[in-house]
């Protein structure tokens, strides 16, 4: 077998090196259609990943209509909720774990009085953050509910910043000034920053440079530190006259999020959601029937849209370029196999079976293949250079060959090629060995 | 030429004939819809802001510490007074935002105080009175505000400002017959009346959920003075563009270092925030233009091997007819037909194939219909990519040679 297996080769180096011209263009065929499919790829598997798979069926937005039918788009409540219902979802503390964030950005004062000022951007939000999303600790640990309760001034920070600012040592009870506030560090951060950022998709951060500080909610609220992402009126609803009445009134900025670890906790949260409505109405502040939403991490992102339709269509197309590839290199096949009916007529007279025949054709196609991926590896390499020109830096900056593209890259090739090699292989089995000899 | 026996003929290559007719069909599908995008790619990288682009700048200031609103204002003023008093400077005015920025205010406007629904969307721009001439625009009506008219603004204040310039736009929008100075608008539920119109300022955003409101814009005369800064807009002299970058944040650094004017992208040129807000549609147009060549590239190889191939099987069949009386330019023909006769197959299910491609993408990510001018144009390449493709081997069965008839393969 593997004896045959070698003359197969053998043969297949000879008859490729016969037609050069044939062969070059079937391996820049696959190569090029291989390339554009995988640098898409490459750039889709970034945006389209799933960004914290351990939990995203258990972390889940909930979303109240306080607009109204008339008001909101196409049905669907807003994608964050105003200080009010916010505030009611963690009084509640129906799951089992509840979180509200909103971005903030912080001057920091490096101690050392040569160093400029920076800033910092981050997230304002509750100790449950942390465990909810699975955030990795290097020192120290979120701050806890008491902190939350006390409406404390403590501060995680970012590996990074810790980096810059205490050259990596742990500073866990050290103390850092934004904005000028003093603020304790509970806890530093290991590196931890989920593509797209899920949970802060109200504000497009989907790809923003990671986070580098986070404060409890509470304290930010006390202190009227403002956020630096979305305010949301809508057309109709009350907006206030100052920060006081904003406040109270019905613009949306703080995105909520929830963990419920069964199907019958998500069932009685989207109750409790519709009885909190439905409260509402009661009270007078709703006029329209509860409108609520509960999308779990998949649903959210589809939802805002997470995979920018630019990336969806080059894919689409590039995935077409590699099937025109494939309808090419099927014809050119088709051209070299059949050049050589004589020779295979000759093959079958002398008792070479069809099996033989497809093996040996079979591997010559997959040398092809093997040529065509290296070649789609290189261009695969070219183009990750050029990402960068095509899509957006923070979203280039992110696409990478790795050893699962390189991988990919070959096995699309050589299993595209097989396949293309099907249909002329299969003809060629069907040449009769007597009509052959007969014609010579 | 005798159609006939080029059918056929074709019917014994069924195979080969399908696989052109196929890649020439999905090729012609791929690059129309190709070509649909890159043209609206760029159109939409072309539409104008209304701004002298090429002297201005934007810089991004923000506070340390967090100055009350009153604070902020006083250091603000100042700001742009030391801004002002550079040579390489023209002038400078604070906003909230500017064309192109991508983030900003948003609201609707309403002409009665209790309707329900918004007669326009639009930006709003907050500004002082030298917003209008260091953006270079144009007023067409009206006037500019007056100094003494321009006031703070916190963030969450209500936008209770008496008057406002809007676009002309805007202004044909609300008033269609062209008397929109001196009428009363509601702007985010508070009345005010319109001062002037400017011709042309595009909106901050130019995502498709801002296309309704795209050249909308209001310009109110109040400065936004919050505690995490805001923009300046600078408009440098004539062509002192770089000297005037450099000396702006410097001086502000030297009169107030208490700030943060980021390194990569506190201070840039229109011309850098005109390219990151097109970063996207550029993108992908060179990605459209790439796949267009390569495969047009590919098809056209895709062409001359297969027929290369026909060409060489039929060496003996052309070698009779010559010797029948065949001339070099009946063979040659022949060829050129046989592949017109395929692409014309191709380029028919190609259509089809090009508008259901188009369709999925208007149902899918909301594109625009294909304009059928795109059709005929990838139709017509294809036509010609065919025959030169062809022509090559088509030249090399010509001059087989009458008596290649007499030899045995």
């Amino acid at each position: 077998m593997s004896g045959m297996f070698i003359h197969n080769l053998q043969l297949g180096i000879f008859s490729l090196r016969r037609n050069p011209l044939l062969t070059a263009l079937m391996i820049m065929s696959i190569g090029f259609g291989v390339a554009a499919s995988m640098v898409t790829f490459a750039v889709f598997r970034v945006v389209s990943g799933d960004p914290i798979p351990q939990k995203s069926s258990q972390l889940f937005v909930p979303q109240i209509d306080n607009r109204g039918p008339q008001y909101n788009r196409n049905g669907e409540p807003p994608g964050a909720l105003n200080y009010t219902d916010a505030l009611a979802l963690m009084r509640a503390h129906k799951a089992d774990r509840q979180t509200l964030l909103y971005p903030v950005s912080m001057s920091v004062m490096p101690e050392e009085a040569h160093r400029m000022p920076f800033k910092a951007a981050g997230y304002a939000t509750y100790g449950d953050f942390f465990t909810m999303f699975d955030v990795p600790f290097q020192y120290g640990s979120p701050w806890g509910a008491a902190e939350d309760a006390s409406r404390e001034a403590v501060v995680v920070i970012s590996r990074d910043l810790n980096q810059k600012l205490f050259a990596g040592e742990n500073s866990v009870g050290r103390r850092i000034t934004l904005d000028d506030r003093q603020y304790r560090i509970a806890g530093v951060t290991d590196h931890w920053d989920p593509k797209p950022r899920f949970y802060d998709m109200f504000n497009g951060r989907a790809y923003a440079e990671p986070a580098q500080v986070y404060i409890p909610f509470t304290y930010a609220m006390d202190q009227q530190i403002e956020t630096y992402g979305n305010n949301n009126c809508g057309s109709g609803g009350k907006r206030g006259d100052d920060r006081e009445s904003w406040l109270r009134g019905e613009c949306v900025w703080i995105s909520p999020w929830v963990e419920l670890d069964s199907a019958s906790k998500v069932e009685a949260y989207r109750q409790f959601l519709n009885g909190y409505a439905e409260d509402q109405r009661r009270a007078g502040r709703f006029s329209w029937a509860p409108n609520n939403r509960l999308r779990d991490v998949h649903q959210w992102l589809d939802f805002q849209h997470a995979v920018p339709p630019e990336s969806r269509i080059s894919l689409s197309l590039s995935v077409g370029f590699l099937v025109i590839c494939l309808v090419n290199t099927i014809g050119l096949l088709l051209a070299k196999f059949m050049r050589r009916a004589p020779e295979i007529g000759v093959r079958r007279a002398l008792g070479a079976s069809r099996a033989d025949i497809y093996g040996q054709f079979l591997v010559e196609a997959a040398m092809v293949g093997v040529a065509g991926g290296v070649l789609g590896l290189l261009l695969t390499g070219l183009g990750m250079l050029g990402v960068g020109m095509v899509f957006e830096p923070q979203i280039a900056r992110l696409a990478h060959l790795d050893l699962s593209l390189v991988a990919l890259t070959l096995l699309v090739a050589i299993v595209a090629t097989v396949l293309a090699a099907f249909y002329p292989t299969w003809r060629a089995a069907q040449v009769q060995p007597a009509w052959q000899l007969k014609s010579n | 030429m005798q159609i006939k026996p080029i059918l056929s003929a074709l019917r014994r290559h069924k195979a080969g004939t399908f696989l052109i007719a196929m890649q020439i069909a999905l090729t012609l599908a791929i690059v129309c819809n190709a070509l649909f995008i890159i043209q609206q790619r760029i159109a939409h990288l072309s539409e104008r802001t209304g701004i002298d682009e090429p002297d201005i700048f934007v810089i991004e200031c923000e506070w340390v510490g967090s100055p009350t609103s009153q604070q902020a204002d006083a250091r603000m003023l100042e700001d742009l007074r030391v801004l002002r008093q550079l040579s390489s400077v023209q002038d400078a005015t604070p906003s909230n935002s500017y064309p192109l920025n991508g983030g900003g205010w948003d609201d609707g406007i309403k002409l009665k105080p209790d309707q329900l629904q918004d007669s326009s969307g639009t930006t709003v721009y907050l500004a002082d009175d030298h917003f209008i001439d260091t953006l270079g625009l144009k007023l067409i009506a009206g006037r500019n505000f007056r100094p003494e008219e321009v006031a703070r603004i916190d963030m969450r204040d209500r936008l209770a400002a008496p008057q406002v310039i809007v676009t002309k736009a805007l202004a044909d929008k609300l008033f269609p017959n062209g008397d929109a100075v001196g009428k009363t608008i509601y702007l985010a539920g508070n009345p005010t009346t319109i001062l002037g119109e400017v011709e042309l300022l595009q909106a901050q955003s130019i995502d498709r959920w801002a296309a309704d409101f795209a050249y909308r814009s209001v310009i109110v005369p109040r400065r936004l003075a919050a505690s995490l800064g805001g923009f300046y807009i600078v408009r440098a002299r004539p062509g002192q563009l770089d000297a005037a970058m450099r000396a702006a944040p410097a001086a502000l650094f030297e009169h107030n270092p208490r700030r943060v004017i980021n390194e990569q992208d506190g201070v840039l040129s229109f011309a850098q925030v005109r390219a990151r807000a097109y970063e996207r549609d550029r993108g992908m147009a060179i990605l459209m233009g790439v796949i267009c060549v390569a495969l047009l590239a590919i098809t056209a190889a895709g062409i001359v091997g297969l027929t290369s191939f026909w060409v060489g099987q039929r060496r003996k069949q052309i070698g009779v007819r010559r010797a029948l009386g065949a001339t070099q330019r009946d063979i040659l023909g022949y060829f050129m037909t046989e592949n017109l006769l395929i692409s014309l197959g191709g380029v028919l299910v190609g259509v089809l194939l090009a508008i259901a491609i188009n369709l999925w993408l208007v149902t899918r990510f909301e594109m625009s219909r294909l304009s059928m001018a795109y059709v005929l144009v990838g139709v017509a390449i294809l036509l010609l990519l065919g025959q030169g493709a062809v022509l090559a081997p088509a030249l090399r069965a010509s001059r087989v040679p009458p008596v290649e008839a007499t030899r045995s393969v």
